[in-house]
């Protein structure tokens, strides 16, 4: 008898639009949000906020209530609508500029606040929905097109290591930095960013997945080798791994 | 023995599900879809296990199903 | 329940009043001259078992409150001058969205951070924005703590009624100021909001609260809309206060607190035979055009009265334009420094008698 393996997860619309270009880990970690969604039966009970950049069509695909916050102000955003009502699942996605550069102030606090919400960003080192500029999570030598000679620390600095900063703050329960690059990268993605969920679920904090995630257009890459830019000098700078776990201390 | 349901109106030829497919599998198709893209086949003399290899690493949902 | 007078602070009174509306949610940053609001609803929020929230920063409060507005709880922030600056983007996005709830902004002297006295330099700011797009903030401008406390309840209202973000525009003086005034029930009807507001998508489709449009049309459609909205408005919850308008060749228009100074200058002028009236529009935005038309084409001048250096006179001057050939004189100070009755008054003389003798100019002291 033929079972069932795999299917698009219900809190992915029936109509659902990829709004993506080709090979972006953004489906996929889209994907994986709406398969957490699905398995801790929450989606009829979740309210995302939606942030500028690439994730700002998030209603075209995510089969849940969204709001879209203005570009940083995801976190301001979810700390109104969790507050107010403290029943729902309440997740932000983002990118990294909307994150860690515009948004650094609103994503510390709200995590200070340990608002109790689930925070996504999507690191792929660059501003990929304005054409491909350097943000806060840009290599050092990496080109884009506001470096175009390579990103040169004496210019602007460095990369923002987001995860291991959020780790620092009391508030947050749950922070890892996961890769999509492979099946098995992504099966751990997955786990943590259900535990960020959970992290909310039990009230501990906020929980927090940064996701290495490749940008081929604007790395002028195929997905194939951007993929393997993700196990390279990107994993170098910005380790995965699980930085804090409350979630399992709790249990 | 598997199979999968493929929407080739979704699929955006990054090919990552041919690569990560341990059988071999999927190949490129020769004639466009909606999307102008030369999406991915199955190959019939290949044989799919129903691992959902494909599926989890599609990033346009373009395998909507895989049975076992 | 108060229903008994009290002498109450203007920023005590709208904090009150907004626990009496059913504010659900409160989002705010310190500054003054409005910070008794927070203060006072620190406290008595989760007293009440609602939401308090001191944000990071009023970019943050805006953006906490777009979020409760979204799902249709009663929400407010309060802010004055440079930091409702902050506020703009969020309000075009909140007015964009349609979403529901109230701003209170205690105007001081700017530019910049100017200082804490009592100001009307912000009407630009309230009625016309800095925010990107066309949209508008409805704007409420009380001129005494009873008015703090029953416009409080209106912008509520309206806020719910219409899905639109509402400003109440104060000022330092009627923050900081003391009078008896009353905190009465709500007497508003409750809106029903769950036919759009974000409770999670269950046994439904899911919903979507976003500025954004990629078809050109829909977006047109999208703020057409909304624009038609703001003339229903206009014309069901239009607030205005007319004294001694009729028979009066000269009409002063004055808003907010100053309103009432140039009142007790309009009942000396009157005392002392001057054909002298006052409007006084309570509802500044939409602003009431066609009123101010109408006056015009019965008097002979008009004298338009503010502390700033002449904001609303703009669109005094836009509503009687291609309807009436008078004069439209000016007497503003900015920076937050008061007028007295008795200069007031003296600048009635100066346009009265220019008005009859037809020698016009203006003055910013």
């Amino acid at each position: 008898m033929e079972q069932l393996v795999y299917k698009k997860p219900d809190s992915i619309r029936d109509d659902f639009k990829i709004t993506f270009c080709p090979g972006c880990d953004h489906g996929v970690a889209v994907k994986l949000v709406a398969e957490v969604l699905d398995e801790l039966g929450v989606r009829e009970n979740t309210i995302g906020i939606a942030s500028v950049g690439c994730s700002v069509f998030s209603y075209d695909f995510f089969n849940v209530d969204i709001v879209e916050a203005p570009h940083g102000r995801s976190l301001a955003v979810a700390t109104g609508v969790k507050r107010s009502k403290p029943d729902k699942v309440v997740f932000t996605y983002q990118g990294d500029g909307d994150l860690a550069s515009i948004g650094i102030g609103e994503t510390i606090h709200a995590m200070t606040r340990g608002e109790k919400v689930t925070a996504i960003c999507i690191n792929n080192t660059t501003y990929g929905m304005t054409g491909g500029q350097a943000g806060p999570t840009t290599l050092i030598g990496q080109v884009t097109t506001t470096t175009t000679k390579g990103r040169k620390v004496e210019i602007s600095g460095y990369p923002l290591k987001v995860s291991e900063i959020l780790k620092e703050i009391d508030g947050t329960a749950f922070v890892a930095r996961v890769t999509l690059d492979s099946p098995q990268a992504i099966m751990n993605a997955k786990k943590c960013i259900k535990k960020a969920f959970e992290a909310q679920l039990k009230g501990l904090g906020t929980g927090f997945v940064e996701i290495l995630a490749t940008c081929p257009t604007n790395w002028k890459m195929t997905p194939q080798e951007a993929h393997a830019r993700v196990r390279g000098e990107m994993s170098e700078i910005f380790k995965p791994g699980i930085y804090k776990d409350k979630v399992s201390e709790a249990k | 023995m598997g199979r999968i349901v493929l929407n080739r109106d979704k699929c955006k030829a990054c090919y990552l599900c041919v690569d990560a497919c341990p059988n071999k599998v999927l190949e490129v198709d020769k004639s466009v879809n909606a999307l102008g893209y030369y999406p991915i086949k199955v190959n019939p003399d290949k044989t799919c296990i129903g691992c959902a290899m494909c599926a989890r690493v599609c990033p346009d949902i373009a395998i909507e199903k895989v049975y076992r | 329940m108060k229903k008994e007078k009290e002498l109450l602070k203007g920023n005590y009174a709208i904090a009150q009043a907004a626990i009496q509306a059913g504010c659900q949610s409160y989002f705010g940053y310190p500054i003054t001259p409005q910070s008794e609001i927070g203060e006072y609803l620190s406290e008595k929020m989760p007293e009440n078992g609602r939401v308090f929230v001191a944000a990071e920063s009023e970019v943050a409060a805006i953006n906490m409150l777009l979020g409760a507005g979204s799902t249709g709880v009663k929400a407010m922030t309060s802010s004055s001058s440079c930091a409702v600056a902050l506020m703009q983007e969020g309000l075009s996005f909140i007015a964009g969205d349609e979403i529901p709830c109230v701003l209170v902004s205690v105007m001081r002297g700017g530019p910049g951070l100017g200082y804490i006295y009592p100001s009307q330099g912000d009407y630009y700011q309230a009625t016309k924005g800095g925010g990107n797009g066309d949209y508008k903030i409805v704007t409420f401008a009380p001129s005494s703590v009873q008015e703090c406390v029953d416009l409080t309840y209106k912008c509520f209202y309206v806020s719910q009624k219409y899905r639109t973000p509402v400003c109440l525009l104060a000022d330092g003086m009627l923050g900081q100021m003391m009078e008896p005034a009353v905190v009465g029930e709500y007497p508003y009807e409750e809106i029903d909001q769950s036919s759009w507001a974000l409770d999670g998508a269950k046994d439904r489709e899911p919903r979507y609260i976003a500025s954004i449009e990629r078809e050109q049309e829909t977006l047109r459609k999208r703020v057409v809309k909304i624009f038609e909205k703001y003339n229903q408005i206009l014309e069901n919850e239009n607030l205005f206060e007319k004294y001694e308008i009729d028979g009066a060749k000269l009409v002063i228009t004055a808003f907010g607190s100053i309103a009432r100074i140039a009142k007790a200058a309009v009942k000396m002028a009157r005392k002392k035979g001057l054909k002298v009236g006052l409007f006084r529009p309570i509802m500044l935005n939409p602003f009431p055009e066609k009123i101010v038309a109408e006056i015009a084409q019965k008097v002979d001048g008009i004298l338009d009265i503010e502390l700033n250096c002449g904001q609303m006179l703009q669109d005094i001057k836009a509503s009687i334009a291609g309807v009436a050939s008078i004069p439209v004189e000016f007497f503003g100070r900015p920076a937050g420094m008061m007028m007295t009755v008795e200069e007031i008054y003296e600048q009635i003389e100066i346009a009265y008698k220019k008005i009859v003798e037809k020698k016009y100019g203006t003055a910013c002291i």
